[in-house]
Parts: C-alpha cells; structure tokens; sequence
C-alpha cells in the first residue's frame, strides 16, 4: 500500500473514496495524497493549489479542507512548504515578489484569490499568528485595539476597553497584564507576548487563525498555555496550525497534514497519523527514520 | 509496511528498540523451558526439577519488571510514535503475558512436587502430554511470528487455541469420570486438573501474544474477538 512514489497518481485509498466521492465535484482530483483530506463541514477548501517562487515550483497540486471548528496541524520537515501552503490562505504570499499561487482556494465557498478580493478584510477574518512574537511597539492596550480600530470594528473608548478585555481573557492573559495595560507589549516575557498576538489577532473577531510554529520560541509553560488556548478557541475558531513539534501536533489538532517536498502525502485523523500512518514517508518522518 | 527498527537517525533508539525486543524475546525463551521443564517435572515425578522451576520464576518476574521500566524510560526518553510506539506497547503487554505464563509453570511445578509427595502416579498424564505439546508449540509459534513480524504465522497460532479449549473440555470430563469411578482418587486427579487448567491458560497468553503481534504489524487491536478490526486496517 505504501510502497507508492511521490509520482503516483492514484494513491487515493478506498477507505477514503467514499468521502470524496460525496463531497467533491467530478473534476477534482485529489492526486497522491492518501487518507482524508476533504471533509464534509469545510469552513476552507483548497483545491489543487501550486505555489512557483520564481521558476521554483514549492507546492504541488495540494487539495486540503479545513473543518469548521478544527484544528489542522500542518507537519513535515523544513523546506516541504508548510508554511508556505498556511501563507496561501491569508494571501500573505502575495507580499513575495516573484510568488505565484494557482489553484482554487474559497472561505465559505467565497474566493480567496481573485481581482475583486480585498486582502485587508480577508485578513481581519483569517489571522494569523507567527512563529517569533511580533508585538507593535506601543502599549499593551494599543495593541489589542489597533486592529478593532483600523478595520473600523469599534471606535468608542467604551467599546474598545471591552474588546481589549475579551480579547486578553480569551488569550488567558488578562490577569497577568490587566493593571499594566498602558505599559509596552515589548517588556513581556515571550510567552506573553506570543499570548498578546494571539489577543491581537482575536481582537478583529476572525474566522480563521493561521499559526506559523507559534510555540517554536516559548518554554514547556508557555507552550502548555498556548495549547490550552488553541483548545479554547477552537470552540469559534477554524484553526490551521504549522509546527515542528510532533507531540504539539498530536495534542493539539483534530487532523494532521503531513508534507514532503511540496507534495501533500497524507492527511489523517490525528489519532491514526500518530499510531498508524498509512503512508511510510509520514511514517519515516513521526519516528525519526531516514525518510 | 515494512517493520525496521534500525532505521533511526538517532543510533541510540535503535539500540533501545533493539535491545528491549532482545529483552522480551529472551524471558521468552526462559518462560517456554519453564512450561516445558514444568510438565517434565509433573510426568516424571521429579521433584527436583519442580523445584528449579520455583526458583526461575523469581527470576522471571524481575524480567517482567525490568523490561516494563526499560519501556517506561523509552516512552520517557523518545516519545514514540506509529510502528515504535506500538513496538513498545506490545513488548509490556507480552511481557505481562509471559510473565503469567511463568506463573502458570509455578503452579504446575508445586502440583507435581504435591503428587510426587503423594506417590503413586494417577490418571491423566496422557491429556497433560497431549495438551502440553499443543501449547508448547503455540507459545514458540507466537513468539517466532513476534520475531519475523509474521501477521500470518500469528493469526494461524492463534486459530490453535480453539483446539486446546476443546481438548481442555475433552480431558475435564475425563477427569470427572475418574473421580466418579473412584472417589479416593479425587485429591490426585485434583492436581492434575488444576495442571491442566494451568496448560489451557498458557494457549490463551500464546493467543494475547499473537494478537500483539498484529497490533504491531497492522495497527489494529483484534483483542476480544475483534478479529475485524483487521480488515479495517
């Protein structure tokens, strides 16, 4: 069964040709990858996405949805563009010169690329949180309300204390900050200021939360915070998680997405990946073979 | 998929995999001359042997939890996942089982010591032979298809039990005559039936150790008649 090259063409496995065959309209071909990577309930639908830097083909005709309310962990080693299929959803590729991204990727079945589409909106509903803490340099507070304010969501004072308090309650940040809020984002410890991002990027009330190894830079505590947070927000949230963390992806994600050289080569419950990959690329990977 | 355990960047967790599974199938090899050296004891009425066996299965049981440790510091150390981390599940749960194996050549041991006491050879060697033999093999089988990750050998194994929970039923009615038939007998064929239990619960561990190894092979838990879980696979 696993014996198949990256090239192989029909890999899709009969456990999952049911799904496909239901939810997928006839010209899509899910090519390569094996185990489940549509779902029925998708909040986003990628469809035989390419992305070229230049002559450089780094993803190749990957087909991925991502549930409403779950958590997707995107894992594999570095160079396998993770990161850069995470970069397609927000369009945060299109500040790349010379990037170019094919393929049919919709948000509620809405494009994400096309001439009409506004990226600044978009991204106030897809946010994203990145691997090194990128707080603004101005106040605790500040940073929260930023977002609310230039994408017009609040402009009273009133309203804005209110979204800056929800905000950092649902980051579990809060108590740690709530009599220092006029004090710089910057002088927190990294885990705090990982935490801040998250408030920040929740703040505009998105519908997707893009993570980018968002934990890479903290210590076990501050890990254990974020991932209980990931838990939390997926309650409102549609989550998209890149990690190097194998344990994160494991505890922290509903389905995981295991890349390798730009190709997509299996998406599975999180549960099977971790005990029994289908493919033995993720197998090599998970148990640190040499792939 | 193919099973390799020496295929890790990390030499170390080769060496740890390696020398755990080495670990288990060595008790293994201790626990299969038990049984054997168990029913030698009882068919020969050598009292001696019985006795080595009480005191390998001391031994035995420090084995047990030697390899439950090397396991638990693996789990620590490495995390492992898929085809390891079921690697490690199956070596503490057949170490468990070998271990009641172990404990199951005890008991047969302390009979034949409590029958050689007695004298005079009863009934029933014949059934204790006979369903010795199956589980012997059964036990060495299970543990030769761990060792070849063998789903088939495995699942053929475990297909025996059937046979020995038959013979089992056959030999307890046998023994009832004989106690019926002479009533003074009933405390020597006693023993021999408690040996013969012992027996039967060896082909059922031969059986678990089977079904670890299509855990470790094919991911699926066929535990408890779950045998379809296979096809999920």
């Amino acid at each position: 069964m696993n014996t198949m090259t990256l090239d192989a063409g029909n890999a899709a496995p009969a456990a999952t040709g049911q799904l496909e065959q239901d939810t997928v309209d006839t010209n899509t071909k899910v090519s390569e990858t094996v185990g489940q990577p549509l779902c029925d309930d998708a909040k986003l639908s990628m469809r035989n996405v390419n992305v070229f830097y230049g002559e450089t083909q780094a993803i190749h005709d990957v087909s991925l949805d991502i549930g409403r309310n779950e958590v997707v962990a995107m894992i594999g080693p570095s160079g396998c563009g993770k990161s850069t299929f995470l970069r397609c959803i927000n369009r945060m590729n299109d500040t790349i010169e010379g990037c170019r991204v094919d393929g049919d990727l919709t948000l509620d079945g809405e494009p994400i690329y096309g001439p009409k589409v506004d990226v600044v909106p978009l991204r106030a509903r897809v946010g994203m949180v990145f691997q090194k803490p990128n707080p603004f340099p101005k106040t605790i507070y500040e940073n929260v309300a930023y977002g609310p304010k230039i994408h017009g969501i609040a402009s009273r004072r009133a309203e804005l204390d209110e979204i800056v308090e929800n905000s950092l309650r649902r980051a579990g940040l809060w108590n740690e900050v709530k009599d220092r809020l006029d004090k710089p984002g910057t002088g927190l410890s990294g885990g705090q200021q990982q935490r801040l991002c998250i408030a920040r990027a929740i703040a505009v009330s998105p519908e997707v939360i893009l993570m980018d190894e968002p934990c890479s830079a903290l210590d076990p505590i501050a890990t254990a915070r974020i991932e209980e947070l990931i838990d939390e927000l997926r309650e409102n949230y549609t989550i998209a998680i890149v990690t190097h963390s194998m344990q994160q992806a494991a505890r922290v994600s509903q389905r995981t997405a295991y890349f390798h050289l730009g190709h997509l080569v299996e998406v599975n419950d999180t549960e099977t990946v971790f005990t029994n990959p289908q493919h033995e690329l993720t197998e090599a990977y998970i148990t640190g073979r040499f792939g | 998929m193919e099973m390799h355990f020496d295929q890790h960047i990390s030499r170390q967790f080769n060496e740890d995999l390696e020398s755990l599974k080495s670990e288990m199938l060595e008790m293994g090899g201790m626990v299969t001359r038990q049984v054997a050296e168990a029913v030698e004891s009882l068919a020969n009425a050598d009292s001696e042997l019985a006795e080595k066996v009480l005191r390998v299965e001391k031994e035995i049981d420090r084995r047990e939890m030697d390899l439950d440790e090397h396991a638990t510091l693996i789990i620590a150390k490495r995390q492992p996942a898929a085809s390891d981390l079921r690697m490690v599940m199956s070596v503490i749960r057949i170490a468990r089982d070998l271990e009641r194996v172990g404990d199951e050549a005890a008991k047969i041991a302390k009979m034949a010591i409590a029958l050689t006491e007695e004298g005079t050879a009863p009934r029933g060697y014949t059934e204790i032979r006979h369903i010795a033999n199956a589980v012997r093999k059964m036990l060495n089988d299970s543990l030769d298809a761990f060792t070849r990750f063998d789903v088939k050998a495995a699942l053929d194994t475990l297909a025996e039990d059937e046979q020995v929970d038959m013979d089992y039923r056959t030999a307890l009615r046998e023994m009832i005559t004989f106690m019926m038939e002479d009533p003074r007998s009933i405390s020597r064929v006693m023993n021999v039936l408690w040996s013969l239990r012992s027996l039967e619960r060896i082909g059922d561990h031969a059986k678990n150790i089977c079904e670890q190894v299509v855990y470790l092979v094919e991911g699926a838990d066929i535990r408890h008649g779950h045998e379809d879980n296979l096809k999920k696979v």
